[in-house]
């Protein structure tokens, strides 16, 4: 689950990691009052979306459509970012106001942009330097690594492409947690020295202790700055945390925010469905993970392409077929849909009843192709055969590809 | 002469009275399998169901008791990586997770309990194993398995039913099938399986299936590379029409920081002198076609 730069500093400062002040506010006169109350005579109004890359971006409301396809590339554009500095109360009112409700478009984000809802109104600070700094699972040795670069601000994919030299790597053994050395190692790979070497062990130590105490998935702090005074600051933060996790920390779990998410991967969701909405024009209802992938990629390699993906599941109920079915007609490109499922547990009798069901109840205006193999499958062809709806089976996997492409490239 | 498991397995099970253990473990029974002990914390002196299936509180006790040498685990998440390791600690030669959605934490803790045991954990999230007519080990449906020369390896379950499926259609058996898994972080990869099977003379060919995330396709290519011999290996990599950045169902199924594509690992088999097929539907035949 993907949080918010305000609450995941928020979340870090419990374990000691150093932030500016700041606070949250979803109106002009919230910002205001945030930046009266900070006191400082700099502040910082940051729009809040679940994207990087803000200080680039530009707001579809303020440039032309083709500044936007620079911003939506990382490319310098004309206008103002999602980032700004305010150096009174006057201007971050007005800074807030000129983000608030608008669609902010940056390298993250795709042209279609996210609306900022919440700006963070913090102070600012001198900067000295800016080092980048993540923390995520090395797969292949499963031991938590921070991954860093001197070169702060810097995009880390382009840098660990064109200079991985760069770029350090520390692992950390769990049943120790992060020594003191390998804190040093950390600020000294950062050209730390001095005093400002031994006081940043508390620093990368709070967050690797964040990191494992909050279940994170993913920790990015870019930039991290060491200011003119000498202090480590994260001066950004980005924090995706573990999804199965979220059952141990149900003060993080309230700060999802549903706005940032699909309408209809949320309903999908709430249906126990994994679905993921996709840009094409075949929509796809398939049991086990793995074979809805499989099942988009044949989509495109046969010449069409899939609208979603949607996995309902190991042991799907007919309520969960019917809802897979409401969902996938909601979008208006599906101009066909497949259906595939491969029976081990599931029945496909059930998924017969439950596909019936839902065509019932949900209609049906386009081609759907429907493959059952497996457990039961005769009987749940059967089922389908003989209820009268215009359904077309297939019996295997690549049938079922070719047919549901033909009807979508006949229409 | 098969990999893992064989007629001679002795099976307990972890979470033996919860809805989709009991279920999955009659499955077992009727297939044959020797499932000899249950493990349940507080409910141990019970039997499982009418199957006169001993249940015990510990795997200690049950390995003592009944001579296990492997356990599958239907645990719910919260307690499933202690399940793990107390299976490991009990120095069983085999434990298949089943559960799906154990926190990342806890595996990065087991990962590191298991370092210098003896103990192959396959999964989490995963299928199971399979030996075809002699030992059935997880979720998969034992009836589309018939007994052969194809070995099938995969990070997906529904994915090697449809290879097992698709080899069926052409006549061909598996040897064993093996799904390690679809999380972040699993007991055994796809290199430790290729192993397996490159020492199994029964095995002729090999299915292997990979998925966006990670890169333990582009390690295996390397291996491969260096290690194989010329039996051959035909592989599919499901998500090349995966957005970048969305976990794909599977948590470990994320192209993430530009890493995992399903480019990267084609490219990579193909290199390493894999048969890749980007069609999912043309497994079967692919591999009929190289057995001639």
């Amino acid at each position: 689950m993907k949080l918010h730069e305000y609450q995941a500093k928020a979340l870090l400062a419990g374990f000691g990691v150093r932030t500016l002040p700041g606070e949250a506010a979803s109106t002009p006169q919230e910002a205001r009052a945030a930046a009266e109350r900070l006191g400082a005579e700099l502040v910082v109004v940051k729009a809040q979306i679940h994207a990087g890359g803000r200080g680039k971006g530009r707001f579809v409301e303020d440039v032309d459509a083709g500044e936007i396809a620079k911003a939506a590339k990382g490319e310098d554009a004309a206008g103002k970012g999602g980032v700004r500095l305010a150096w009174s109360a006057d201007e971050a009112e007005a800074a807030a106001a000129a983000m608030l409700g608008k669609t902010l478009v940056t390298k993250q984000t795709g042209l279609e942009g996210r609306q900022v809802r919440t700006v963070f109104v913090t102070e600012g600070c001198d900067i000295a330097t800016e080092f980048y700094l993540s923390v995520m699972l090395d797969r292949s040795t499963n031991r938590v690594l921070f991954l860093g670069s001197a070169e702060g601000g810097v995009d880390i994919e382009e840098t660990a492409h064109d200079n991985p030299d760069a770029i350090f790597r520390v692992e950390v053994d769990s049943a120790v947690g992060m020594t003191d050395f390998q804190a040093r190692a950390i600020g000294r790979s950062l050209g730390l020295t001095g005093k400002t070497l031994t006081k940043s062990v508390g620093f990368f130590r709070a967050l690797y202790e964040g990191y494992m105490g909050l279940d994170c998935s993913m920790l990015e702090i870019n930039p991290l700055v060491l200011t003119k005074q000498g202090e480590l600051i994260a001066l950004d933060c980005k924090m995706d945390t573990d999804g199965n996790a979220l059952y141990r920390h149900p003060a993080v779990a309230e700060l999802r925010d549903l706005h940032e998410e699909e309408a209809t991967e949320i309903e999908a969701s709430e249906h126990g469905l994994s679905f993921i909405k996709l840009d094409g024009t075949i929509g796809c209802m398939v049991n086990g993970a793995g074979l809805a992938m499989a099942t988009m990629d044949i989509i495109q390699f046969k010449g069409a392409s899939p609208a979603n993906f949607l996995d309902v599941g190991g042991g799907a109920q007919q309520s969960q077929v019917e809802a897979a079915f409401r969902i996938i007609t909601k979008d208006p490109n599906v101009k066909g849909i497949l259906v595939n499922i491969f029976g081990g547990i599931m029945k496909c009798d059930v998924i017969a009843q439950g596909v019936i069901g839902a065509v019932k109840e949900v209609g049906l205006q386009v081609p759907l192709v429907v493959r059952l193999s497996g457990t039961n499958a005769d009987l749940g062809k059967k089922i389908l055969a003989e209820s009268g709806l215009a359904v077309i089976p297939a019996s295997n996997l690549d049938e079922a590809a070719d047919k549901i492409v033909a009807a979508v490239q006949g229409a | 002469m098969a990999i893992l498991v064989n007629d001679q397995t002795r099976l307990l099970c972890q979470g033996i009275t919860g809805k989709s253990g009991a279920f999955h473990c009659r499955q077992m029974l009727e297939y044959g399998t020797k499932l000899v002990a249950g493990v349940v914390p507080g409910k141990g002196g019970e039997t499982f169901e009418d199957t006169g299936v001993p249940i015990f509180d510990s795997v200690e006790e049950a390995k003592a008791a009944t001579g296990a040498n492997a356990s599958v685990i239907f645990v719910p998440p919260p307690w499933a990586a202690d399940g793990i390791m107390e299976a490991v600690d009990a120095d069983l030669d085999l434990v298949v997770a089943i559960t799906e959605g154990i926190p990342v934490r806890d595996m990065v803790h087991v990962a590191r309990f298991m370092e210098g045991k003896r103990t192959r954990l396959v999964g989490p999230n995963c299928p199971g194993v399979i030996t075809p007519g002699q030992c059935k080990i997880g979720i998969m449906p034992g009836h589309i398995h018939v007994p052969g020369s194809v070995g099938v390896l995969s990070r997906s379950g529904t994915l090697t039913y449809e290879a097992v499926g698709q080899l069926g259609e052409v006549g061909l058996g598996q040897s064993s099938a093996v799904g390690i898994g679809g999380d972040p972080i699993i007991g055994t990869k796809f290199i430790d399986v290729l192993e397996l099977f490159k020492a199994d003379p029964e095995t002729e060919a090999v299915i292997m299936i990979g998925e966006i995330g990670g890169t333990a396709e582009e390690e295996a290519a390397a291996w491969i590379e260096a290690n194989w011999d010329d039996r051959p290996i035909v592989s599919f990599i499901a998500g090349a029409t995966a957005p970048p950045g969305r976990r794909m169902g599977h948590a470990g199924a994320i192209i993430s920081g530009g890493q995992g594509t399903a480019a990267s690992k084609y490219a990579a088999l193909e290199q390493a002198g894999v048969t890749i097929v980007r069609s999912p539907a043309a497994l079967g035949r692919t591999v009929k076609d190289l057995l001639g």
